[in-house]
């Protein structure tokens, strides 16, 4: 079924009756050509473009709970590609062209709305750094702008420019960043891979990885074994764990990053802005939300949720610069689990076993890869070699020296 | 978090500072043959485990040493905090 | 009085009358009301308008867990958007205005929406809204986000102060209820450390809204009682009108004290609110239980509420919604409702009780059946029922009391990802096996649904969490009633039903959900928005449940819950972030010159959380340019100051400092002669450059090493981690100093002529030679360290003195300096000078170069093993083409070359493929007469002299530039010799 207007006002002048499932709910078959582990957003991305843009059948995505459930479904909802190193720029700026026709392509609406992302500059060697930045970017393509307080104080009216501890000095920023309903994302793909004809298997976990004469050939599952010609690991947060099944140890350690929302609010902000002094990014939803965040907690977990330290300090950052937003309200918070890698960037690329690729790495950086990312990870897995654009998200940079750290922080994951 | 100091008794976590795993005490010997090989999986490899897991915390706003902390990362709970040199030196790096 | 619905008794004081406006509007009402109670009073049942709908709303709880009651409390700069009036408690003067409407509350003209409730069905935004592509920003989202959110922000900065605080205790207890005084009494009377907090103003939870006996007094009586005892006792702390908002790893809780919200603006001197952490041994979490509603057609109107909130607002506000009332219910408890109404001469129109075997009443009706609908515009006026024999009855009421049994507040126990565990005799969730450490819970919130449960329970939870020997005293005597609960969540055929009140959720929603595959019951949370709203849910996450397991032909635990996630209700962000608002977001560090500097007037920049003096304005310099161009020229000439002191310092002492050094820089140190200072570049493991500074050398075994400004934190803390944590046993030890010293550079020409004047040392070219240090006495005495180092290239010292005296030094060094006409310089000037002498500095060392990149691939000593040796060594970063750090200088020396700009070939195209490098520092040089500009370039060292385009494409900048030396000035080092 197409979804359009058209179709919702049909639906409603009879009853709503003729709605199908958004997805199908099938049986796992006994084997497929490709199997994907994780119905995440770049899971399901991948099995979506295997089948529509790489001519690929017989997907599955395995999930182990509920399609969407992990950092696609947790996270301050941002997409952008204000990336600065040759190995991250143009992959993320391929990222947001797929972003800017996706709707149409999945025919959902995941509410992509570029409404711009602000980053703000408070000292003179931060603005020598983000012109770099703005050169790349205009240099690969993207959009940058430079702007002065004053532009940002019309925006932004109730910015704090008197009394910050922290002056703002202007602002880097792309108008085509913004925001998108990040829960759609999962649904549109799965919907869109489902009608292609990939089955999107839940409740099903991988417990195991089978291997003949070195090859993968298929995954042990708390719903029986699947047999694969391919197998595509799409998990990050759990990463290091799945992968430990095959003995593999990752370049990456698992961090809680904590998200928040305010009650409803009359819209404010009309985009994106992040607090290049202190801990602290925010845009606000089309529900009303201000849905912000800041740091990681900073300390290895799998525990999907925060401790307060970091819930001030982002709440600290927050007043900083916006202090009309005191007197509104902390609804939620949550904490997602990031794959910290050792320079900040991800890993898209084959494993040492036959048979087996893996997708994840991905940092803070994931949500607003998702397009990219299953489009890269599909390319991989249907041709055997990367996409022109990810060509340096391989596993032996770190052995060869030919790391991709944005931030500088070298292999301290909770410094990226 | 509170981190029951060895010396100090239990302290707020927000005083330490975080490094990661604990085997990062066990820096490979340079002159070895595979150097090389030994210095990348010691610089950028992890176990990551979901679970127990040994890692150094610094005391940076207190005594400013190093511990190794004993914590698990499905639960947050501690079980065992020790002096990093006291470990470090139970590992052989004494000279 | 126009109180017409205010009834006899309660604990309002109605000798003390309140004014407030609502909606322009003025009432009165009494102290201890709140907004929602005194609204009622005064008849008012509109209270707001609902998120997608904007149906009109009135109460239906009289807590914390309110959907539907929410409003803009206060004006101006102090305006709460969303405030529950269920939950805010009434002063005098007190203002509110209702939200989220277009025209006024009763003609909303955003009412429109709920005409075509049929077309914005759950979800149904994701299925249209996408043709023409360019429509969804420029036209469709506008639309929406015009609609979106219920309250306003002020836009005007938050007035208030907020504080936080820190408490410790052996033993809290989250809640004042029964259960939460029980235990308080326990542990209270054992000496043990108690805190005691709940949300509300009035201590006794429940037993303020019951008219049950304990002893033989009115719960309200004991509650009063109690707190009376508690109060006298020293080892008890009462927190009233505190929300435990999260129970944290460790026993550490987060609680929200609402120190002045009951009153029109802060006493002067006094937080608006307080975040305090609380730090407990254990807990007794006896936070209750909510009432859930039963979803019916047109369940939302003003006037059906909780029935539960009915004998709130009737026992403790002595209030009714109307005065004629109707009760629907599954259990026994709606009955309750029923007769305190009744015993406060409110006429009940009929008791409705889904129950065949419900219990009868000689005071009032009571039938077998269900309500089916409603009618009332703007409130309640009728209730239809259908009765178990088919037939219907119309009820009129201004007010429906809705009671479906009770949902135990087991929030707090899942904050810590603990799962809560099925009861089907409550048929509702109780807390799980899980819990957070230290927590036991008691009473309601365990599902001890009685009095008698909650007093017994919350006494065991003290004794056992606290060890207390001995018997439990007896217990007074209260009602024990069970719990007689048949499970029933929605009337049968209902449609437009309301599960969501607040985000308009209904029992078709939910249906649509199941239908279209979004079943599990994040998908149901996430695509319908229920429980997403400000209440979190409280009161409708589990009708949802129950109808999506009805439908999926599950059991309600099966079917599952949805996290629970703090905080436990919205909170302020402003009492998150506390006092660090403002100029105190972060603290200042000032250098012992600071008082001088601003003396003379200087401008400062943050460097961190450093004040530097950036430069130094002297009468008629109209721009920067003028004042740092002047502090350059004159230190070239003749001798300028500037403080250094934040650069960071570290003492290293011992038989192995030497050795140490060795290991942390990857140049050498052993053979550093005693009085010698050496550049030194520390790399981190994975053989980037970290920092560098300069290793000074003062005894065989003690050296002082310096850092930059911005490193000082993390190369300590490196500097630690390889003492004790790879070389456990070298004999050294380390000591940070950053605080204890203040220090000057002194440079230019003149700097030796100035410092003879001070020291009490020769200190002539002979005597102490570029790179000597020395620990001196100065001044005729005072201790003091002096390094002949150079940053700015100039015969240049750096001497530093105790903190103490770094005042009276710089003042010194002024005074001495006069005949030199020295001029003392910034931070900016700093820049210029080192970026003329080629200098890397934060902008070079950004944590991806490596000493190659910065020309000092030669300093990586082969001899020793060095920190970041082995990994330097990688083919990566060592390979052919690498970047070189290289000086840039414009051909046409009106040229600009900007920071951040890129290098391209003279020719070609100019995109990313064919980037050549960037500039990283620049400056106006002023001994040249242009700018210059340092920056990493391919292969930069072979490329001397070749012209190059230096482009920013950002700033609307292309200049032709030419890479010369880095070292724009004295490349050979003269001056700094000399």
């Amino acid at each position: 079924m197409r979804y359009s207007g058209l179709q919702v006002i049909k639906q409603a002048l009879t009853g709503h009756k003729g709605w199908k499932p958004a997805w199908r709910d099938p049986e796992p078959k006994p084997n497929y050509d490709i199997i994907i582990i994780g119905g995440g957003g770049h899971g399901l991305a991948t099995a979506y473009y295997l089948a529509k843009e790489f001519g690929q059948k017989r997907i599955a995505v395995l999930e182990k709970g509920w399609i969407g459930g992990g950092n696609v479904g947790r996270n301050t909802t941002i997409i952008r590609s204000n990336y600065l190193l040759d190995g991250n720029e143009p992959f993320y700026e391929f990222s947001l062209k797929l972003w800017e026709g996706l709707e149409q392509d999945f025919n959902y609406n995941a509410m992509i709305s570029q409404r711009g992302i602000l980053n703000l500059i408070h000292s003179d060697a931060q603005r020598d750094a983000f012109i770099r930045r703005g050169n790349a970017m205009l240099l690969n393509g993207a959009d940058a702008e430079m702007l002065t307080t004053e532009q940002i104080k019309a925006r932004y009216p109730y910015l704090n420019t008197e009394d910050a501890r922290f002056p703002i000095k202007g602002g880097l920023a792309q108008h085509r960043g913004g925001t998108v309903r990040h829960d759609a994302v999962a649904w549109g793909y799965a919907r869109g891979a489902d009608k292609l004809g990939v089955d999107i298997i839940q409740n099903c976990e991988v417990t195991g990885f089978r291997q003949e004469n070195g090859r993968c050939v298929g995954v042990e599952t708390s719903r029986g074994y699947i047999g694969a010609g391919k197998i595509g690991c799409a998990v990050a947060g759990s990463s290091s764990r799945l992968m430990s099944k095959v003995d593999m140890r990752l370049p990456m350690e698992s961090h809680v990053l904590q998200a928040f929302v305010s009650e409803g609010l009359k819209p404010v902000m009309p985009g994106v802005v992040t607090f290049g002094a202190g801990h602290f990014y925010c845009s606000q939803s089309d529900k009303g939300g201000l849905v912000f965040g800041g740091d990681l907690d900073g300390y290895n977990s799998y525990a999907q949720r925060g401790n307060l330290p970091v819930v001030e300090d982002v709440c600290e950052g927050g007043m900083a610069i916006f202090p009309a937003f005191g007197r509104a309200r902390l609804l939620r918070m949550w904490g997602g689990i990031m794959d910290m890698s050792m320079d900040g960037s991800p890993i898209i690329d084959r494993t040492p076993i036959d048979g087996l690729y893996f997708n994840g790495g991905w940092c803070y950086g994931g949500f607003k890869a998702t397009p990219a990312s299953g489009f890269c990870f599909a390319h991989l897995l249907a041709r055997d070699e990367p996409h022109p654009t990810a060509t340096a998200y391989r596993f032996n940079r770190f052995e060869t020296g030919h790391m991709i750290d944005e931030k500088g922080m070298g292999n301290q994951p909770n410094l990226h | 978090m509170i981190i029951e100091h060895p010396l100090l008794g239990p302290r707020d976590s927000s005083e330490f500072t975080y490094m990661g795993d604990a085997k990062l005490i066990d820096r490979p010997d340079p002159e070895a043959e595979t150097a090389a090989r030994d210095f990348y999986e010691y610089g950028y490899l992890r176990d990551n485990p979901a679970g127990w897991h040994d890692e150094l915390w610094f005391h940076e706003q207190g005594d400013r040493s190093w511990l190794v902390v004993t914590r698990n990362t499905l639960t947050h709970e501690i079980s065992k905090v020790e002096l990093a040199r006291d470990v470090a030196r139970a590992r052989g790096r004494s000279k | 009085m126009t109180q017409k619905n205010r009834l006899s008794g309660g604990q309002i004081d109605p000798n003390e009358t309140f004014s407030f406006k609502f909606d322009g509007k003025s009432y009165q009402g009494h102290k201890g009301d709140t907004l929602a109670s005194a609204l009622l009073a005064n008849g008012v049942r509109l209270m707001g308008r609902s998120f997608k709908y904007h149906r009109p709303r009135g109460v239906l709880t009289a807590g914390s867990e309110e959907p539907n009651a929410l409003v803009e409390l206060r004006t101006g700069a102090r305006q709460e958007p969303n405030t529950r009036a269920t939950t805010a408690e009434l002063f005098d003067g007190l203002v509110a205005k209702s939200q989220n409407r277009l025209g006024s509350l009763r003609f909303d003209a955003m009412a429109i929406n709920d005409r075509f409730s049929n077309f914005l069905t759950a979800g149904f935004y994701y299925k249209t809204f996408m043709w023409p592509k360019a429509f969804w920003e420029k036209v469709y989202e506008p639309i929406i986000r015009k609609a979106a959110g219920l309250g306003s922000l002020s836009l005007e900065d938050d007035p208030d102060v907020y504080d936080k605080g820190f408490l410790h205790c052996d033993l809290l207890i989250i809640g004042s209820g029964p259960a939460g005084l029980s235990a308080a009494l326990t542990a209270g009377r054992s000496g043990a450390q108690v805190i005691l907090a709940d949300e509300d103003f009035r201590m006794g939870g429940r037993l303020n809204s019951e008219t049950h006996e304990i002893g033989g007094t009115s719960g309200a009586q004991w509650a009063a009682a109690t707190m009376a005892e508690l109060s006298a006792l020293p080892n008890v702390r009462i927190m009233t009108r505190t929300t435990v908002i999260g129970a944290f790893d460790h026993g550490i809780y987060g609680a929200v004290e609402r120190v002045s919200d009951h009153l029109a603006t802060p006493e002067a001197g006094k937080p608006r609110q307080i975040l305090w952490r609380i730090y407990t041994k254990h807990t007794v979490l006896a936070a209750g239980a909510t009432e859930r509603p039963i979803a019916f057609e047109n369940n939302d109107r003003p006037g059906i509420m909780l029935a539960s909130a009915m004998r709130t607002y009737a026992n403790r506000f002595a209030v009714t919604a109307d005065q004629r009332v109707a009760i629907f219910t599954n259990n026994d408890d709606g009955h309750r409702t029923a007769a305190d109404l009744h015993a406060k001469g409110v006429k009940i129109a009929a008791v409705v009780d889904v129950r065949a075997d419900a219990p009868s009443s000689m005071d009032y009706e009571v039938l077998h059946g269900e309500v089916v609908n409603t009618k009332g515009r703007l409130g309640l006026s009728f209730a239809e029922v259908k009765l178990a024999d088919g037939s219907t009855r119309t009820l009129e009421a201004g007010a429906l009391g809705v009671s479906g049994g009770w949902n135990p507040n087991v929030h707090m126990t899942c904050h810590q990802r603990g799962r809560p565990t099925w009861n089907s005799d409550l048929a509702a969730f109780v807390p799980g096996a899980d819990l957070p450490m230290g927590m036991v819970v008691a009473g309601a919130a365990n599902g001890d649904l009685s009095t008698h449960g909650a007093l017994l329970g919350g006494a065991q939870a003290a004794k056992s969490l606290l060890g207390i020997k001995g018997r439990l005293p007896k217990l007074p005597e209260t009602e024990d009633a069970p719990v007689n609960v048949t499970p029933f969540w929605y009337v049968e055929g209902a449609s437009r039903a309301w599960i969501d009140q607040q985000n308009d959720v209904t029992v078709k929603d939910v249906k649509l959900s199941h239908q279209e595959g979004f079943r599990s019951v994040e998908h149901l949370k996430r695509y319908t928005t229920l429980g997403m709203a400000t209440d979190q849910g409280k009161t409708s996450n589990m009708g949802g449940l129950a109808i999506m397991a009805e439908l999926a032909g599950k059991t309600i635990p099966e079917v599952g819950t949805t996290i629970f996630r703090p905080p436990y209700t919205p909170t302020a962000i402003g009492v998150l972030a506390g006092r660090h608002t403002g100029q105190d977001f972060h603290p200042k560090r000032l250098t012992p010159s600071h008082k001088w500097a601003e003396e003379r007037g200087a401008v400062f920049v943050e460097v961190g959380n450093w004040l530097r003096a950036q430069w130094f304005p002297i009468a008629g310099e109209t721009h920067w340019r003028e004042s740092v161009d002047r502090e350059v020229l004159a230190t070239r000439k003749s001798v300028g100051v500037c403080d250094v002191t934040t650069l960071g310092k570290v003492d290293v002492q011992g038989p192995d400092a030497a050795q140490f050094l060795n290991m942390v820089y990857c140049n050498g140190f052993a053979k550093l002669a005693v009085g010698k200072t050496r550049y030194g570049l520390m790399l981190r493991e994975d053989g980037i450059a970290m920092d560098d500074g300069t290793a000074a050398r003062l005894a065989e075994d003690h050296f002082v090493v310096t850092t930059t400004t911005a490193n000082a934190l993390p190369v300590y803390r490196h500097m630690e981690f390889v003492r004790q944590c790879l070389a456990p046993d070298m004999d050294v030890q380390l000591i940070s100093t950053t605080e204890a010293w203040a220090q000057y550079a002194v440079a230019g020409p003149n700097a030796r002529k100035l410092l003879e004047k001070i020291v009490d040392v020769d200190i002539s070219n002979d005597a102490f030679p570029f790179m000597a240090c020395a620990n001196i006495t100065i001044c005729g005495g005072l201790r003091a360290r002096l390094f002949r180092i150079s940053f700015s290239g100039e015969l240049a010292y750096e001497i530093a003195v105790p903190t103490a005296y770094g005042d009276a030094l710089m003042r010194k060094i002024m005074e001495v300096g006069e005949e030199f006409n020295i001029t003392p310089y910034g931070t900016e000037a700093l820049g210029v000078m080192r970026i003329e002498k080629g200098h890397a500095a934060g902008n070079e060392l950004n944590g991806t170069t490596t000493a190659a990149n910065l020309g000092m691939g030669h300093m990586v000593s082969s001899l020793k093993d060095s920190i970041g040796k082995v990994l330097s060594q990688r083919d990566g970063l060592n390979a052919d083409g690498d970047l070189r750090q290289v000086g840039i200088k414009p051909v046409d020396p009106a040229d600009p070359v900007p920071a951040g700009a890129h290098l391209m070939n003279a020719d070609g195209p100019v995109d990313a493929t064919h980037d050549q490098g960037y500039a990283t520092s620049a400056c106006y040089s002023p001994n040249l007469g242009h700018s210059i500009a340092i920056g990493f370039l391919k292969n930069g060292s072979e490329r001397m002299g070749e012209r190059m385009r230096l482009v920013s494409p950002l700033t609307g900048v292309e200049t032709e530039v030419e890479i010369v030396s880095a070292h724009f000035i004295d490349p050979d080092g003269e001056r700094l010799r000399a």
